[in-house]
This record gives C-alpha cells, sequence and structure tokens, in this order.
C-alpha cells in the first residue's frame, strides 16, 4: 500500500486525474466534462480531445457552469465539473446549495489548486475555506486525495454513486504515497501507521507531511499512527474513535483554515466520543494566502512536519496522567 | 390552439391559485397571478406533457425560475390532473408536498427546484443540453421574472445559450414591471429587456401576456424561429384578482374567504365576458 520512498509522481495529479475520468467515460456514457475556462489548468484537455461531444467549456461562469451542470444531472447526465477550488465554492456556493444539493443532483465538482498548492496564483486563488463551506452543505460528499492514485477508485465511484461530490485537487506532481494497486474506500479512513501514542489524521498534502513527522517522532521515541483521512465529509468517525482510543492524543493535519475543515470534523466527532482525548490542529491560521512556492507557504503556514511533531509532542503532554 | 378552451383554463387556475393562498392566508399573489395565462397556454396547448405519466423522457419541461410563484404552478398541475385540487389546500401547511417555492422533489411536475432567484436559466440550459444529447424532440420552457434579470446570473446564461445555439430552450419573461420593493423602474431599471436579449443573437417576440392567442402566437414565432429565444410577455402583476389589481404592495397578501370569493367571482364573471367576445 505505501510506497517504499516517498518520492514525486512522475506524473502530474491533473494528468492522472484525466486518465481516471476518460477511462470511466469510456465504461459509461453519461459522464460528461464540464469546465469555466479553467480547462488547461485542470488538465481536462485530454478529455475533450477523446470526447468532444462530451465536453462543455461554459467560460468564465462558475455559477452558470454549476448550475449548467445540475440541469444536465436532472435529466440522468454524470457531470464532472472543473473548476479552481475558490470560484467553485465561494462564487459559486448558492449554486451549489441549490442548483446541486437542495434538490439532489448528481454533480461532481473538482475544485483545484487547494490551499497552498495555488503557490503563484496567491491569496485570491488560495482556498483556505472551501471544505469549510462546502461542509455546511448537505447532500455533498468531500474528498481530498493524498495523491493521483486515489483517482483510479476515486473517479468511477463517483459516477457509479449518486449524488454531489466535492473533490479537493490540484494540479501539479504530487509526492506518491501510494502503489499503483492501491485500493480506496470513500468514507473509510486509509491508516498508515500503527503506533500507540498519538494519532495523526491527516488529508491531502499533509499526509506526506504527517509521515515524515512519523519518522520524526519515532527519532524521540514516539510510536505515532497516521491516517489519511481522504474523506472530509462524512468524516470515518469509526476510525477516529478507535484512534483516539488506541493513542489518547490526536493531531489533525490540513491545507486548509483551521476552522471549518478537517481538524472540525475529526474534533466533532470526538466531542460526541471521548471529549477527555487531547487535540492539537495543524493548519492555516485563520488568514488568507498569499504567493510564493509551495514550500514557502507550507512553511509559513506551519504545514510542515516539524510542526505536526511539535502539536503531538504538546496533545502527547496534555493527556491526562 | 384552442381559444375558447385556454380561457377558461385561465379562470380556472387563478381561481385555484387564489384558493391555495387562501387555504394559507397569504400568498406571492402578484407574481403568481401576472404568469396564469401564459401557464394555461403552456399546459393546455404547447407543451407535450402527460400527468398520467409525469416522468415521460421526451416530455418538454418547465423551470419556474421564479420559483415564488409556486401556487401558480401547483394550479395548473391540479388543474391538468397532476394531483388532486384538494391538495391545492395544504399549500405551505405543515408537511406539505406543495412549499412556497418549486421543489421537484416534492410536487409531482415540478421537473427543477427554484427559489433562489437567477438560477433557473442556467438549470433550464442544462436540461437542454442534456435533452439534445439524448436526441430527444422536445423544448424546456424557463419562465424568469423582469424583476429576476437584475440577477446576474442570468446573463452568463444567456450568452451561453445563444453560443450554444439552444433552440429547444424558450425564455418567457414576465414582465409585469414591479419587484418586491415597488417598479422596476424606480428600484434598477431594467432598461430595454427585448434589445438585451436581441443583443445576445435570441430571437424575441414581445406580446399582451394576458391575451392568450397573443401568448400562443409568440411561442409559435419562437419554436418556427428554430433559434435560442425569448418571450416577453407584457403583464400586469396581480392581473386578474381584483383585491390585487392595486398599484400599491402586492408582491404577496394577506387575504381572507371574503376576499377570495370576490375575486373568484370577478374572475367568472371577466371570463363571461371574454368567452362571449371570443365567439364573436
Amino acid at each position: 500500500m505505501l510506497c517504499d520512498k516517498f518520492d514525486y509522481d512522475l506524473k502530474e495529479m491533473r494528468a492522472l486525474y484525466c486518465d481516471a475520468l476518460i477511462n470511466t467515460a469510456g465504461q459509461n456514457e453519461k459522464v460528461v466534462a464540464v469546465d469555466a475556462d479553467v480547462s488547461f489548468s485542470m488538465g481536462t484537455g485530454p478529455f475533450y480531445e477523446k470526447f468532444p461531444q462530451r465536453g462543455i467549456n461554459c467560460g468564465i461562469m462558475e455559477a452558470h457552469a454549476a448550475g449548467f451542470a445540475a440541469g444536465m444531472s436532472a435529466v440522468g447526465f454524470i457531470p464532472f465539473v472543473h473548476m479552481f477550488g475558490t470560484f467553485a465554492t465561494r462564487r459559486a456556493y448558492d449554486q451549489l446549495f441549490l442548483s446541486c444539493a437542495y434538490q439532489d443532483l448528481n454533480v461532481k465538482i473538482i475544485g483545484g489548486d487547494a490551499g497552498v498548492t495555488a503557490a503563484a496564483n496567491g491569496g485570491t486563488h488560495m482556498p483556505f475555506e472551501d471544505m469549510a463551506i462546502v461542509r455546511a452543505i448537505p447532500n455533498f460528499t468531500i474528498v481530498e486525495p493524498a495523491d493521483g492514485t486515489m483517482y483510479k477508485t476515486l473517479v468511477p465511484y463517483m459516477a457509479s454513486t449518486y449524488g454531489n461530490f466535492y473533490v479537493r485537487s490540484s494540479r501539479k506532481k504530487a509526492v506518491k504515497i501510494y502503489t499503483d494497486d492501491t485500493e480506496f474506500q470513500v468514507g473509510r479512513a486509509n491508516i498508515l501507521t500503527h503506533g500507540s501514542d498519538v494519532a495523526i489524521i491527516a488529508c491531502g498534502i499533509m499526509v506526506h507531511q504527517a509521515l515524515l513527522a512519523c519518522e520524526l517522532l519515532k527519532k524521540e521515541g514516539i510510536e505515532a499512527s497516521v491516517a489519511d483521512m481522504h474523506t472530509i465529509k462524512p468524516v470515518d468517525r469509526a476510525a477516529v474513535t478507535q484512534l483516539a482510543s488506541l493513542c489518547g492524543a490526536v493531531v489533525t493535519a490540513e491545507n486548509h483554515n483551521i476552522i471549518g475543515g478537517l481538524g472540525n470534523a475529526v474534533g466533532e466527532c470526538l466531542l460526541e466520543t471521548d471529549p477527555v482525548v487531547p487535540m492539537e490542529r495543524v493548519g492555516v491560521n485563520d488568514t488568507f494566502g498569499e504567493v510564493g512556492t509551495q514550500e514557502y507557504l507550507m512553511e509559513k503556514f506551519g504545514l510542515t512536519a516539524e510542526n505536526i511533531a511539535a502539536k503531538a509532542k504538546k496533545a502527547i503532554g496534555r493527556k491526562r496522567k | 390552439m384552442d381559444k375558447k378552451r385556454c380561457l377558461i383554463a385561465a379562470a380556472e387556475i387563478r381561481k385555484l391559485a387564489i384558493t391555495a393562498m387562501e387555504s394559507a392566508g397569504f400568498g406571492h399573489i402578484g407574481g403568481s397571478m401576472s404568469i396564469c395565462d401564459a401557464l394555461a397556454v403552456l399546459y393546455g396547448e404547447v407543451m407535450n406533457i402527460d400527468p398520467r405519466n409525469p416522468e415521460k423522457e421526451d416530455r418538454d419541461r418547465l423551470v419556474l425560475s421564479k420559483g415564488h410563484c409556486g401556487p401558480a404552478l401547483y394550479a395548473t398541475l391540479a388543474y391538468k390532473g397532476y394531483f388532486p385540487q384538494s391538495e391545492l389546500l395544504t399549500l405551505n401547511a405543515n408537511g406539505t408536498r406543495l412549499p412556497s417555492h418549486c421543489d421537484r422533489l416534492k410536487t409531482v411536475g415540478i421537473d427543477i427546484s427554484t427559489g433562489s432567484l437567477g438560477q433557473g436559466l442556467s438549470l433550464a440550459s442544462g436540461v437542454a443540453v442534456g435533452c439534445k444529447m439524448k436526441g430527444l424532440n422536445n423544448y424546456t420552457y424557463v419562465i424568469v421574472g423582469d424583476g429576476e434579470l437584475q440577477e446576474g446570473q442570468n446573463w452568463e446564461a444567456v450568452q451561453f445559450i445563444a453560443h450554444r445555439c439552444l433552440s429547444n430552450l424558450i425564455i418567457l419573461v414576465d414582465n409585469n414591471k414591479r419587484q418586491l420593493d415597488g417598479y422596476t423602474e424606480q428600484v434598477c431599471r431594467q432598461f430595454d429587456i427585448r434589445a438585451k436579449f436581441e443583443a445576445f443573437g435570441l430571437f424575441a417576440a414581445e406580446v399582451d401576456g394576458h391575451d392568450v392567442e397573443a401568448v400562443y402566437n409568440g411561442i409559435s414565432q419562437a419554436i418556427n424561429s428554430n433559434m435560442p429565444s425569448v418571450v416577453i410577455l407584457n403583464t400586469e402583476k396581480g392581473h386578474g384578482c381584483c383585491f390585487a389589481e392595486i398599484p400599491g404592495f402586492n408582491h404577496y397578501m394577506v387575504f381572507d374567504s371574503e376576499q377570495a370569493d370576490t375575486a373568484r367571482r370577478e374572475i367568472d364573471r371577466r371570463l363571461e365576458v371574454s368567452l362571449k367576445d371570443a365567439l364573436r
């Protein structure tokens, strides 16, 4: 399941996504692509070459594109809609609410450039709030893959599962975490390491940082469980409670505002099940993004293995003696 | 078209809509009344629908983008037999299948849920593209309010509809010149609605929205144009319901059974006059 060593994948995330979309569309003629003038950035060009009649680029109209896709799904199509995460959620929020979710339609929103992966596009294009606001809409499943391997499972799953999805994606090469034969179950966390001192629950690019933090902690004699909580909604409550009861301390790590995202989903679960377990959150501390390289921004916002390890020790220190 | 049948349908739909709102004690009477004639034409004379088979695949679709005028559409659906007319008395009641704003999950015959203004055209364009891709030979009708056209998303959708040459989509604008806070001219003027649609390359017809024959002809012209089209219905907010035919606020009104009875009697009286005129 886990790669022996962690290097950048040979293919970009967007290319792996589009491969999966083309494969799925080849098996399911109802699958269509909807874009809003960022098909180049989102990497869906090959889909348009393969299925020219099944790709619709709406132009710079995110609100319209979301509503349009919902209309297509009302007559049986399965639209995969590609937009930057910022505009897919903030700009088209009421459309996600009313046109998609409220009337129980079947739209798959792919929001690109998750958090700091927006890098040089800066604060205007850097979604730190997308999961928070979509989480508040019923009838939405939210998934953020750690690398491109999951798309092979996720895209056909979305096509065959009725309902609205928000997938938080990034376009460039990601560190490859999983071997190609890994299978994923939406709604079920992947437990990647099995320590009993602290549980680190991460999603997206922070899964790699969590695994690095696990190594750092090991050097200090601390054994950590690392979980890839790729499905943020519905969060895997069973995994959260099991990890909390095994480790007695929890750290969440996400490339998102600490308000409203993975940390909240896990924290809400703990509050209802095991409120005495200390929990710390790694994430963007309620501030806006800015331009910079991904590495610079991760450092700036504390999205690092070192910060996760420090928070892990803090959580362990808060355990009831 | 059968003008007599259509006049009777419009009168019955008006009365049923008033009865529905009477049961709740209040309702969006102004905008409901202004589209009754168009609904009578669409459901009685134009649309390919089957109330006994409301989900039939090749049916024409209708999106009531101005979703707050649900009572008029519910009255139309009940009149056509989608559900019993007695159910209209449950409008907005706890647990009802007939909420203020159209909900496709609750009401038989509602194709798309609406209520947040400005979203219906985009949804309808998706329905129209989907039907076209399926090879269906049908039409998608979408009713928008003139006030609703202040929402910018409409113009994203119109540009898209024009660019994609969606000749299987026909927009009807209920141009009743008023919105919740008053006359559109005063709140935020619409300028020339027809010219705006024509600037995007749509075929436009402009008709008296309370003349069923003119509405029918306008829709026929739109169909025959083989272009993405708009039919601008020049209407009066509250039209046909005597207590709502006032220059003051009539977006929604609280009214009692006495007012409702008077309104229904007046509708019958006017119907008699128009039927006599039609026979002349």
